[in-house]
């Protein structure tokens, strides 16, 4: 674990997620520090996008306590007691979280202005004028600044994983989530997507969690590499570690198969 | 009165009132038609709600009402309802009876159009913290009507020729005037004939109208 003195930005209670027989997420510890860039890895259906879903609110865990900058997010104080959380609380709380999504989920009948600018002026009640000028910046910002009028059908893969990475970056949040950003990309275009993230992580403010297949772009942007397996992490620390000389079998195994290619 | 086997006179003396006939028939078919989008809308909102005690009563309450006639819903309303003190014009009642049975089925495809819309639109309405009714009102609803539009064309001109059923109730709309003038000269070809023929002159470009939608929200 980071050496870091200040509260963790996120922290995982013994958390426990399953769907019906599947145990997804077991009895979960995991801290987040705030500006700290985590990159799960681990083989595919081993729960490391239910921990950003569960974190994002998608997911509602079945047992634990997720803590969100000091606050709880599935559950709110009463008295000294946590009981579960009421609607408004979720919100409030799920404010400090943004996600970037695997399939972009942009919406497709708004141009990427608008896709930028319509949470800030619904959710944070931001003027238009401001969220327009701020949402012109984010897409100048992620390479775009030319297609501010163009609808998500009419741009690549890669251009509309950047407008929705502006979109989630409009509403501030102090925890960004990436999940799989790149997977449904055509090869050429992943490059421009994993600049953006790379410039984003050496800005510093913003704690990044990602899950990603990228092997070397975890390596060379994260602070943490946490190697997930079966609902629980297996091994963790800093990228040279993790990626120079596991110790866990499981991990060893996994970067053979994963790095021979 | 002549022995033509086809009386033009006679038409051309009754059309003003038949036209009169087509312009109630209209009136209903268009309030009717806004009402059965808003209680369409609603009944499909109502079922999917996740409070059992509003879904399971609007499910059962829709499937009733879909799965019996018309006309025995008009009599309902004009005969029995009045008994409970609810009096109401026959125009009114009629209106609300075509809005409410087609609100049935339009709540059908607004279900199918809400059910189409990818959960992914939800997942990022939710991870911008938009609230319930800024996600339909903003997100769901704007993706989900557009490609509904020719299925409730359809029952819009499904609803327009169905609005002869008023008749029953003495809603004096086109096909009850026509009655009403063969009746009085107990000459039913001519009024019945040219009441088909405007029902067809309006329904058949509509459904024209409603085919080139089809293409239109196909091709995207």
């Amino acid at each position: 674990m980071q050496a870091n003195s200040s509260a963790p930005i996120v922290r995982f209670e013994n958390v426990t997620k399953s769907f019906g027989e599947l145990t997804v997420l077991r009895q979960l510890d995991f801290d987040v520090a705030p500006a700290e860039k985590v990159t799960i890895v681990g083989p595919s259906g081993s729960g490391k996008t239910t921990i950003l879903r569960v974190l994002m609110t998608l997911e509602k865990p079945n047992d634990g306590v997720i803590w969100v900058n000091g606050e709880p997010l599935w559950h709110q104080k009463s008295g000294d007691k946590l009981v579960p959380a009421s609607e408004k609380h979720l919100r409030k709380v799920r404010g400090s979280i943004g996600m970037v999504f695997q399939h972009f989920n942009l919406f497709p009948h708004m141009t990427a202005l608008r896709n930028v600018t319509e949470a800030p002026i619904h959710v944070l009640k931001m003027p238009k004028g401001d969220a327009e000028q701020r949402a012109v910046e984010l897409l100048q910002k992620v390479g775009l600044s030319d297609k501010l009028g163009h609808y998500p059908s009419q741009l690549s893969g890669g251009q509309k994983q950047r407008v929705a990475i502006a979109r989630a970056l409009a509403m501030r949040p102090k925890v960004m989530l990436f999940d799989e950003v790149t997977s449904a990309l055509d090869p050429e275009l992943v490059g421009e997507v994993l600049n953006v993230i790379r410039e984003l992580a050496e800005e510093g403010e913003m704690a990044m969690l990602l899950v990603t297949h990228e092997m070397g772009f975890a390596r060379e942007v994260s602070d943490r590499v946490v190697f997930f397996d079966k609902g629980r992490v297996v091994e963790q620390g800093p990228p040279e570690q993790i990626f120079g000389s596991p110790q866990n079998e499981r991990t060893k195994a996994f970067f053979n198969a994963v790095l021979r290619h | 009165m002549s022995e033509q086997f086809f009386d033009w006179e006679y038409v051309i003396s009754f059309m003003p009132k038949l036209l009169e006939g087509l312009v109630v028939t209209i009136e209903v078919t268009i309030v009717a038609f806004i009402l059965a989008a808003i209680l369409g809308l609603l009944m499909a909102l109502g079922r999917r709600s996740s409070n059992p005690w509003i879904a399971q009563p609007i499910g059962a309450l829709v499937e009733f009402i879909r799965s019996t006639p018309l006309l025995v819903q008009l009599f309902i309303f004009f005969y029995v309802l009045p008994r409970y003190g609810l009096r109401m014009p026959a125009f009114i009642v009629g209106t609300i009876a075509l809005g409410l049975h087609y609100g049935t089925y339009t709540s059908e495809i607004y279900r199918a159009g809400i059910d189409a819309i990818d959960r992914g639109q939800w997942e990022a309405a939710r991870a911008l913290n938009f609230s319930p009714v800024r996600t339909w009102v903003g997100i769901v609803l704007p993706q989900a009507i557009p490609p509904m539009i020719p299925a409730l064309g359809n029952y819009l001109v499904a609803m327009f020729k169905e609005s002869a059923q008023l008749s029953a109730i003495t809603v004096v709309e086109l096909t009850l005037t026509a009655r009403t003038i063969g009746t009085q000269s107990f000459r039913f070809l001519e009024p019945f004939t040219m009441a088909g023929v405007l029902y067809f002159l309006i329904s058949y470009p509509s459904s024209l109208v409603v085919q080139r939608l089809e293409k239109r929200y196909a091709g995207k």
